[in-house]
Order: C-alpha cells, then structure tokens, then sequence
C-alpha cells in the first residue's frame, strides 16, 4: 500500500527470478526429454528435431497406464479410511472427553514428527507376519496408522473452534451423539475435510520409502515408488527417464492446477499446523 | 479395555437423568478406537518393536542374540555413522538456512504485492515443488547437476568452463548439490508462508518505524523479524525435520556416495536393515534419529510459539 514505484519494480523482479528458479529444473528436463533417445542433450536446449515420441515411449515401457491405476488404487484405500477415522477420533478428543483424557491425545501427537525411517524395518516384519508383502495393503494400512497423528491434530483443533452451543442443540432435538456428529458437525467440519483430504492424497501418491521397502512389483507400488524403479532401469537413458518423470508428475500437477486454491490453502495450513 | 466395559453400563443409568451425556464414554471411545488402533497398529507397536530391536544382534532370519547397549555405542561412536548423522545436520544448514533467509528477503521486499492474478501465478507456481514427487525433484536435478546439464552449461556460458564437474559425484561438492535440491523443494513453500505472515502485521507499526527515523534494516530486525517468529518457527520446524529425515532425494540422486559423503541416516537404516541384515543397529540408529529430531525441534518449538 506504502510501496513506491520503484520498489514494486524490484519486487516483482525477485518473485519472478524466483519463479524462473522453481520452473528452471522443469523446463530443462523437458527439453531433454525431446532430444533424440539414448543420446546426451545440453541442458538447455531447445531440439531442432523434437521427438515427442518419446513420451509415447515412456508411457508404454513405464507401464504408465498400469501405475496410474496402482496409485489410485492406493490412495483409495488410504485417504478415505484415513480421513473419517481421523475425523471420527478428532471428534472424539475435542467434544467427548475430558481434561482427564489429554494423555490419549498426547500420546496421538507423539506421533507427529516421527520420521517414517524410524519404524520401517519393523513394519517391514510386521507386515510379513501379515502376509501382505509385495500387496497394495502393505503400503495402505502402515499409512492409515502414519497418518494418524496428523490427521487426528488437524481434526481436534478444528472441532476444538466448533462452538459447544452447537453440540447442545443437537442434542436437545434429541439427536445422538453419531447423528450429530454425521448430520451436524461433519457438513460443518467441510473445510478441514478437504483440506486433510487433499494433503493425504498428495503424500499418499508421492510416497517412496514404504513402497520401496515393503513392494517389490513396481506395479502393485504409487507412481513415486515406481518411479524409483523406472529410474534403476533407464537412468543411463536421459531422454527417456526425463520424459517418463515428466509423465509419472503430471496427474498431481494437472490436479494442483486444477484446484489450485484449496491444494494452496491445504499445503500452507498443514505446515503451519503440523 | 476392561475399563470401558465395567464402566459402560454405570454411564447408561446416569444419562437418564442426564441426557446431555448419554453414553459418552463409550461413546467417546468408540469414536476414537479406529483411530487408535490403526495407530497403535502400525506405529506405537513398530516403535516398540524397533526399541526392541535396538538391543539385538540380529541378521533378521536367524536367531537374534541380547546384545545390550552395544548398537547405541556403535552408533554414537563408529567414524563412518558420526559423519552420516553429522551429514543430516549438514543438510540442515541448505534446507533450512537458504529457505528461511531467501523466504524472509523475498517477504520483506515484496510486503503486500501479492494480490491479484500475479500473486495467483506466484503461489502456483511457487508451490509446485510441494506437489511433485521428491523422487521427481532428485531426477530433475541429476540432470541439472549431470555433466551436460543446466547448471555446467551456465558456467561455461559465463565463462566458468574451469569449475565445472559431475557434481553429484564429487566427494567436495555432492552433499552441498543435494543441499540445493531440498532448498528448492522448500523455498517457495517457505517464502509462501513468509510472506502471507508478513501481510498480517498490523501496518501501523511500519508506519511508526519510519517515524522514528528507522533504517530499512532497523525495521527489518524490530518490525518484521518479531512479527514473523511464529511462520519463521514453523518454516523451520518443516526445513529441519525434512533434511534429518530425508530420504527420497538422495536415495534417487547420489545413493549416498561418492563414498559415504551424501549418506543419511534414513538412507543408512534402510541400507543396515535391507542390505546388510544389521537389523539392530539399523534400529539403533533409527530410534537415534527419532530422538535427534525431537531434541532438534523442541527448542525451536519453545522459542518461536506464540507467547501470549
């Protein structure tokens, strides 16, 4: 508002110097992965010869078809569970206990900053006795539990703020506590859904440590854990292993574009919250 | 368990005369159950389970063997697993420093210019490193860092043909290039914050600094750095736990090497336990990791909250 002239001027040159920064990586795997296969591109170059068909190529040796539904298979089975179990428990903690009950979500909490290299070799073991090595399930119940200390904290503050007033009338037109909760604070709670919603799917879909560990078959794995085997087989090929990188990122871009406003909102709170 | 069936009955005689409570503490604790179960599942029970670990010699397959305090000594004394826990708190310095110094330039230059199409542009585009696999930025940037690519043709373009080199396989300069690509991974994320905390300090108090004569960067350190503590605490908290724990990208873009030079803890627990059955001190090292996290973050938790 105070800003002079000049100074808009410089400020908008940083931000644009930083957004060339952020896209810069982008652009050069693009124009390697339009140069002519198994040959050494410049960084940045633009081909005389484009060769888009190298992303026909990479699309069928990636199996790309196969990974897309993988992954959507995966975060199918992990965000919704995810999602209203964590609801459910957020709900729980905020309007059902009491003072007496703040260790249960301490010990949830606990949780948040547990790097998921800290638990993987007994998961892996746990999920042998399972019996559910190298299946989708290996990855979609470990995550369920992973998630559980963020998406338990990010529901309790929310119904935290849900005024108990609320709770009361509910439950003086003679509701039970499950249809307030379903038919009252779940609409309400909309926003927060959402927006956990989408974080879950992101780090769902862009997850690497439990599929390498705990999946062999790069196509039973997300489209990140595949991505991780695609590399060991054509990492010498660069044309190719950019165009395929290229491939396996656009679903979550596409969708980032498309509901830009909520992954922005989603991404800002949840590092600010968590 | 036993608790919440004894007690369940006694709730259901009080709510008659209390509806407003009825069945809460079933209720409650049948709302929380999934949650915790899943939880305990497949995260108290695996911490436990690696706890336990930690105090085996155990390939395993065999028979695992009592071996006291021995992982932790190893851990806390090996040469080569010093300098991988000394490698995680070197990437600190390129995860945290540059995203919080750039972030905070960027947000005080550009106070209250991010409205409109442009400022929707900047967040896209700015964000766009959060939405992407961390596998794809580690792929992005060897080819940034690869002989041929970007970052060597920008040098030769200016003149610089003298410093250019396979980065990422350089003993020197391989650990700051993976520094680089987290500080990409995070710098918008971080800017972005930064610069939407800034838009919430009261203006008033800029207007009141200049009439006090102050200097830009007096108003930096007494207007924007106060009023920035807690985003500044939470870009931080997010850097740090990002580079201790990291995993993705140096597992795509220098598995490590050259030598142990890129080696990271999470990459060493994975090594330990897959690769050369040490499952033991893996865990040792894992729960290590685990509590050099939290003594990390704690103080700037307590620092930078919201003291109200």
């Amino acid at each position: 508002m105070t800003t002079t002239a000049p100074n808009t001027v410089v400020a908008r040159g940083l931000i644009v110097l930083l957004m060339l920064m952020t896209l810069l990586p982008f652009l050069s795997m693009l124009s390697a992965a339009l140069a002519p296969q198994g040959s050494y591109p410049n960084g940045l170059q633009w081909p005389s010869d484009p060769q888009w068909g190298n992303f026909a190529k990479a699309f069928e040796v990636a199996r790309m078809d196969q990974l897309l539904l993988s992954s959507t298979l995966i975060v199918l089975g992990v965000v919704p569970v995810a999602v209203l179990i964590a609801t459910m428990a957020g709900y729980g903690l905020a309007k059902l206990t009491t003072q007496k009950y703040k260790w249960l979500y301490l010990v949830f909490v606990f949780g948040l900053t547990l790097p998921f290299e800290a638990v993987i070799t007994p998961l892996y073991y746990e999920v042998r006795a399972l019996g559910l090595l190298n299946t989708r399930f290996a990855i979609i119940l470990p995550l369920i539990g992973l998630y559980m200390p963020f998406g338990v904290y990010w529901m309790r503050a929310h119904f935290l703020n849900v005024p108990q007033d609320l709770s009361e009338a509910a439950q003086l037109d003679g509701a039970s506590r499950w249809q307030e909760f379903l038919f009252v604070q779940v609409p309400l709670a909309r926003p927060a859904i959402m927006s956990l919603t989408i974080l879950l799917f992101l780090w769902t879909w862009n997850q690497f440590l439990l599929p390498v560990v705990l999946v062999q078959d790069p196509m039973q794995r997300t489209m990140a854990g595949a991505l991780g085997a695609f590399q060991g087989q054509w990492g010498t090929d660069i044309p190719l292993l950019c165009a395929g990188s290229l491939l396996i990122l656009t679903p979550t871009v596409v969708l980032f574009l498309a509901f830009q406003r909520q992954f922005v909102a989603a991404l800002m709170q949840g590092a600010v919250k968590g | 368990m036993t608790e919440i069936s004894s007690s369940a009955p006694r709730v259901s005689d009080t709510t008659r005369r209390l509806p407003l409570l009825q069945g809460s503490r079933l209720t409650a604790w049948l709302f929380i159950a999934p949650a915790a179960l899943a939880y305990s599942a497949f995260v108290l029970v695996p911490l436990g389970m690696s706890l336990y670990y930690s105090f085996l010699r155990w390939d395993g397959i065999g028979k695992a063997r009592f071996h006291g305090l021995t992982n932790y000594i190893t851990v806390l004394t090996d040469a080569d697993l010093l300098q991988i826990i000394g490698n995680a708190f070197q990437l600190v310095l390129y995860f945290t420093v540059i995203p919080v110094g750039l972030g905070l330039a960027v947000a005080s230059v550009i106070r209250g210019q991010m409205a409109g199409r442009f400022g929707t542009a900047t967040r896209t585009i700015l964000f766009l490193p959060q939405v992407i696999p961390l596998v794809a930025a580690g792929i992005a940037w060897s080819w940034m860092f690869a002989s041929t690519g970007l970052v060597n043709q920008t040098l030769k373009a200016i003149g610089l043909s003298s410093w250019t080199r396979g980065w990422l396989g350089d003993f020197v300069w391989a650990l700051p290039a993976v520094g680089i690509i987290g500080a990409w991974v995070l710098l918008g994320l971080c800017t972005m914050l930064l610069v939407t905390g800034i838009t919430k300090i009261d203006p008033t108090l800029y207007e009141a600094a200049r009439l006090d004569g102050a200097n830009p960067w007096q108003e930096f350190r007494h207007v924007t750095l106060p009023g920035l503590r807690q985003e500044i605490g939470v870009c931080i908290t997010v850097t740090v736990i990002a580079a201790l724990a990291s995993f993705d990208i140096v597992y795509i873009s220098t598995q490590g090497g050259p030598g142990i030079t890129t080696t990271v803890p999470g990459l060493e627990i994975y090594r330990l336990a897959f690769a050369h059955r040490q499952v033991g001190l893996a865990s040792a090292l894992a729960i290590v990791l685990m509590v050099l996290v939290l003594i990390t973050i704690a103080p700037v938790q307590w620092f930078t909250r919201d003291k109200k």
